[in-house]
Formats: structure tokens, C-alpha cells, sequence
């Protein structure tokens, strides 16, 4: 007991943590940085990621906050040529641990795209997709998991009566819904969400942001955005990444009222970018 | 200042048009010749052979007078050729492509074994016949055999399989392997239930296409050592056997002239084979084909 609370005042210690000491954080990245061949794309990241927050990353094109998104879950590994240093944690484990293999990593942080990307599969078979792969097979079960990953992201309503139907047959704020379903169906830890709204109608964006603050009930939720707005409305913490570098990390509020940095405030008032 | 000066616009309006049309013509006459031959070609061959066209010509062997010549040996014999050929091509095929697209790492080796498969698509049949030669009826012992003739139209076609595999696969958006693989699916897993799923389509179609040419293909099968006459069906793999092309080949290199029309009624034989097989291919592609 008593070394777990020295532990953790430990880690509150570190200058780069922000309220650590209301909530866990689930990832602590420690001077991460990431090459696309000779590309310097993300240069000594510090960050630490609260247990059910919503996180937002923000920053101009081209900034380095896909990719480290997707470095988060290894994705990033899927392009050729990538080479990382530095560490990240997730949960007390450095996920480039030679062995910690992506698949189990890929279990516990599940990933919402940009653009919405079912399968060419029935609605039911794409929120299957993920217990099937991981060895469920009794139909009550998955049934079961179909319609709570559905409830889940707020779609049950509108499909239960299609689940056999192509899931391409439905609309894009619809498809991205599946989507939100299909990586709540592997009952994931953490769910990254990279700019999961860009190519829908403001009605479909409104809904899948309300969607958000549900879902962090139960879930630590990392959202990358271009959308300024949305991070205001949605984050607790916000994270203003520029040419690969972390700027500012503070609570949202503080960052959209009293930036720190003179490049933050140029960017969120929309001086560039 | 305007830089686009309405008067000079319509002065050239004319020649622009007049240009316009030529191309249009010019197009539609090269697709017109092309129609012509193949009607012309179409038309001589049906005249010419409809005549001999019957029950006795795909039930009786070949024989030397041509009223009582068939088919028979070598409608089978073609059978018996694609039942080799088909599994074989296609599991190497496609299996190749799933390696190429899949699985190996771009780079200089990879570029260069790329290179050589377009290439080999390109080498006249007759060179796969002495490969065939070489190693499957000499090196191998098997023979003038079916399982000679099909490994040997294996590797024919095995070029064009792969490359039809390979942009059926590269044709499967990114975003549905970035969902597979973003759940925690393995390699395999992705491939076996997203990107093979979503490429068969293409794999099919282009694998009956290929099949089609091998069913046609008449070099390698003279080099090979594939005999013309034969009044007996195989009946194994390690038989010999003939095939359509080699007996239409025999017969119309025969001087009487009845052996002509006995050629051309082959030929419609070959020619409704054909079409059976790009129908199952056209079929195939329509009852696949998913939007994405």
C-alpha cells in the first residue's frame, strides 16, 4: 500500500503530468520521437493521458498529430521506414517492448478512422468482425455483443431491423456510428479517434459528439481534430501540437481562455493554420 | 488586360470542331475494322462448319475419312487438361500474389521479381513448351502426360494470374485493412476474411481469362510431344491424351479438302468452350462485385 501511494507521488512529480493526481493516466509517453525515413515527424513528445478524459490534439496540418495517433496503437508501423525512440507507457508497459505483440495492444486501443470504413459485410457481421477474431463464436454471445456495442454507439434504434443489410447501404454519419460499434464490440480500454467527424454533415457530427461524452464515462478517449470548436466543446485536456512538437497540454478550458504560448493563442484565435 | 480574347476564340472555334470530328471518326472506323474481321471470321467458319456440326462429331474419335471424324478424345482430353491446370495456376497464383502484395518487403528484389513476372507474361508459349520439355517430360519422367502438358500451361498462364491476383488485391482499399488490423486481427486473419473476400472478383475473372488462353494454346503442346491421334479417352492424369487445338491443328494441315470443314467445325467447338468459360467469368464478376 504505502509504496503504491510513494509511487505515485513519484510519477506527480514529473513536471510534464497535469492534475496528476486526480486521475490515472493510461499513457505516459516519454521523450517520443518518431522519423518517417529522414523526416523528423514528431520530436521529444511528453504527454500523459488521464483515465476517462477526452483528450483532444489539435494543430495545423501537417503537425504530427495523426501520426502520433496512430503511434499510440502502432499503426504508425504500417507505413515503411518508420523509426521511433523514446518510450511510451500504456497502463505501466512500454508498448515497443519487443514483447508485446501489436494484436494484444491493438485488444485494448481501439481505433475510429476518418473516413468511415465498414466492411462490405452485413451491419451485424462488422461489429462481429472483432469478437470473431478473437475466438467468439457462440451466436447468443455475439448476438449479445452486437446489440450492446450497438446500443453502446447509439445506432441500435436505426439498424436493429437491418442487421443482415450491407452496411455500405446506410449514410456516413450511420457508417461512422458502425464504426464507433465495431471497435466497442472488441470492448476496448481506450479508444483513439482520429479526426472522426471531418467528412460528415454537422447533424451526424453533433450526434457522434454527444456520443463522445457518453462514451467517456467508460472509456479514455484521445481525439485528433481540425476542428477547433469541437475540441472546445468536447475535451477535457487539449494538446496543441505544432511542426512535430508538443506546445501546450493543459486543461481545455485553460488553453481556449488563457493560452501560455503566443503560438497557441495565434492558432486557436485563427491567425494561421 | 484580358489574356483570352473573345473575337480570336470564335474565329478558331471552326478548326476546333472540324478537328473534333476527324479524331471521332477516326476512332469509331478503327473499331469498325475490327468488328469487320472478326464477322468476316465469324462467317467463315460457321459456314464452313455448321455443316459437319453434330452428335457423331463430339461422340466419335478422330478417324481418316473425314465424315466419320470427331471430336470426342479431344473435347475430353481438353477437360482433362484444365482439370490439371486450373487448381495448379490458380493456387500458385494466387498464393504469389498474396506474397508479392502482402507480405514482402518493397524493395530492390522485390522491384526486380516484379520486373521478371510482366516479362514472363510476354515470352512466346513455344519457349514454355521447351521448359516443359526440359523439365517435366525429361527431367521429371512424366511423360507426354496430361500432368506434363498441365504443369507446363501451369506456368504459361501463371504470369497473368498473378498479375490479375495482385491488382485485385492492391484494388482493396487501405482503410479496410487499417479496420482489420486496428482491432488486433493478425496478417493472416485480415487477409483470409477482408482482402480475399473483397479481391475474389477480380481473381476469378482474371484467372478464367487465363484459363481460356491455356484451353486454346497450341505450341506448347507440339513441343511437348503431345500426340494428335488418339482412339482411347484417358483415364488418369498420367495418360496421354490430345486437345482441341492439336486435332483442329492436324486436321486443317490435312490436303483433302473435307478435312476443312471438319477444321471449321472444331473451331466452333473450340469457340463455344471459350465463350462458356468468359461467360462464367462476366457471371462471376457481376454476382461479386461489391461497390466500395
Amino acid at each position: 500500500m504505502n509504496t503504491a501511494t510513494i509511487k505515485t507521488k513519484i510519477n506527480t512529480a514529473q513536471p510534464t503530468s497535469v492534475e496528476q493526481a486526480e486521475k490515472e493516466s493510461v499513457y505516459s509517453t516519454r521523450q517520443l520521437n518518431l522519423w518517417y525515413g529522414n523526416n523528423h515527424a514528431l520530436k521529444n513528445i511528453d504527454l500523459e493521458i488521464g483515465e476517462n478524459e477526452v483528450t483532444a490534439i489539435i494543430g495545423p496540418s501537417g503537425c504530427g498529430k495523426s501520426t502520433y495517433l496512430k503511434t499510440l496503437n502502432r499503426m504508425v508501423e504500417l507505413v515503411p521506414s518508420v523509426k521511433t525512440s523514446g518510450e511510451i507507457q500504456y497502463r505501466g508497459r512500454n508498448i515497443f517492448e519487443s514483447s508485446y505483440g501489436v494484436e494484444e495492444l491493438r485488444t485494448r486501443v481501439g481505433m475510429v478512422f476518418q473516413k468511415p470504413n465498414p466492411f462490405p459485410k452485413s451491419i451485424y457481421d462488422n461489429i462481429a468482425y472483432g469478437p470473431r477474431i478473437h475466438g467468439i463464436k457462440n451466436k447468443k454471445i455475439l448476438d449479445e455483443i452486437v446489440e450492446k456495442s450497438l446500443r453502446g454507439a447509439a445506432i441500435w434504434d436505426e439498424v436493429k431491423d437491418r442487421l443482415n443489410e450491407n452496411a455500405y447501404g446506410i449514410s456516413g454519419g450511420q457508417q461512422q456510428r458502425i464504426c464507433i460499434a465495431r471497435t466497442l464490440a472488441i470492448e476496448p480500454d481506450v479508444i483513439l479517434m482520429d479526426e472522426p467527424t471531418s467528412a460528415l454533415d454537422p447533424i451526424s457530427t453533433l450526434k457522434i459528439e454527444e456520443l463522445v461524452q457518453e462514451l467517456k464515462e467508460q472509456y479514455s478517449i484521445i481525439i485528433v481534430t481540425h476542428n477547433m470548436q469541437q475540441a472546445a466543446r468536447i475535451s477535457d485536456k487539449t494538446a496543441f501540437f505544432l511542426n512535430g512538437e508538443v506546445i501546450e497540454y493543459d486543461r481545455t478550458d485553460a488553453i481556449f481562455s488563457n493560452p501560455a504560448d503566443k503560438r497557441t493563442e495565434d492558432y486557436i484565435s485563427g491567425r494561421f493554420g | 488586360m484580358r489574356y483570352i480574347e473573345q473575337e480570336k476564340v470564335v474565329r478558331r472555334m471552326n478548326g476546333r470542331m472540324v478537328v473534333n470530328r476527324v479524331f471521332q471518326g477516326l476512332f469509331m472506323f478503327a473499331t469498325a475494322l475490327a468488328l469487320l474481321a472478326l464477322v468476316i471470321l465469324l462467317y467463315r467458319i460457321v459456314s464452313q462448319g455448321a455443316g459437319h456440326l453434330s452428335i457423331d462429331f463430339l461422340t466419335n474419335f478422330a478417324s481418316r475419312f473425314p465424315d466419320q471424324a470427331g471430336i470426342k478424345a479431344a473435347l475430353v482430353g481438353s477437360i482433362w487438361l484444365m482439370a490439371v491446370v486450373a487448381p495448379t495456376s490458380i493456387l500458385l497464383g494466387v498464393g504469389s500474389a498474396i506474397y508479392l502484395e502482402e507480405y514482402a518487403k518493397k524493395g530492390r528484389i522485390t522491384t526486380f521479381i516484379q520486373m521478371n513476372i510482366s516479362n514472363l507474361a510476354g515470352v512466346p508459349s513455344v519457349v514454355f513448351g521447351l521448359l516443359g520439355l526440359t523439365i517435366f517430360v525429361r527431367a521429371l519422367a512424366l511423360g507426354n502426360s496430361i500432368l506434363a502438358a498441365g504443369f507446363t500451361m501451369s506456368l504459361l498462364i501463371l504470369p497473368v494470374i498473378i498479375v490479375a491476383a495482385q491488382e485485385a488485391i492492391r484494388s482493396v482499399p487501405g482503410e479496410l485493412r487499417d479496420a482489420s488490423y486496428g482491432m488486433g486481427a493478425t496478417k493472416w486473419q485480415t487477409i483470409v476474411r477482408i482482402i480475399l473476400p473483397a479481391a475474389i472478383p477480380g481473381i476469378l475473372t482474371g484467372s478464367i481469362l487465363a484459363l481460356s488462353r491455356a484451353i486454346g494454346e497450341t505450341a506448347p503442346l507440339i513441343v511437348v510431344g503431345i500426340p494428335v491421334i488418339i482412339q482411347f479417352l484417358p483415364e488418369g492424369v498420367m495418360d496421354t491424351f490430345t486437345a482441341l487445338p492439336m486435332q483442329i491443328y492436324d486436321w486443317s494441315s490435312r490436303p483433302q479438302a473435307e478435312f476443312q470443314t471438319v477444321a471449321a467445325a472444331g473451331i466452333i467447338v473450340l469457340m463455344v468452350v471459350l465463350l462458356f468459360m468468359n461467360s462464367i467469368a462476366v457471371f462471376i464478376r457481376n454476382k461479386f462485385d461489391k461497390s466500395y
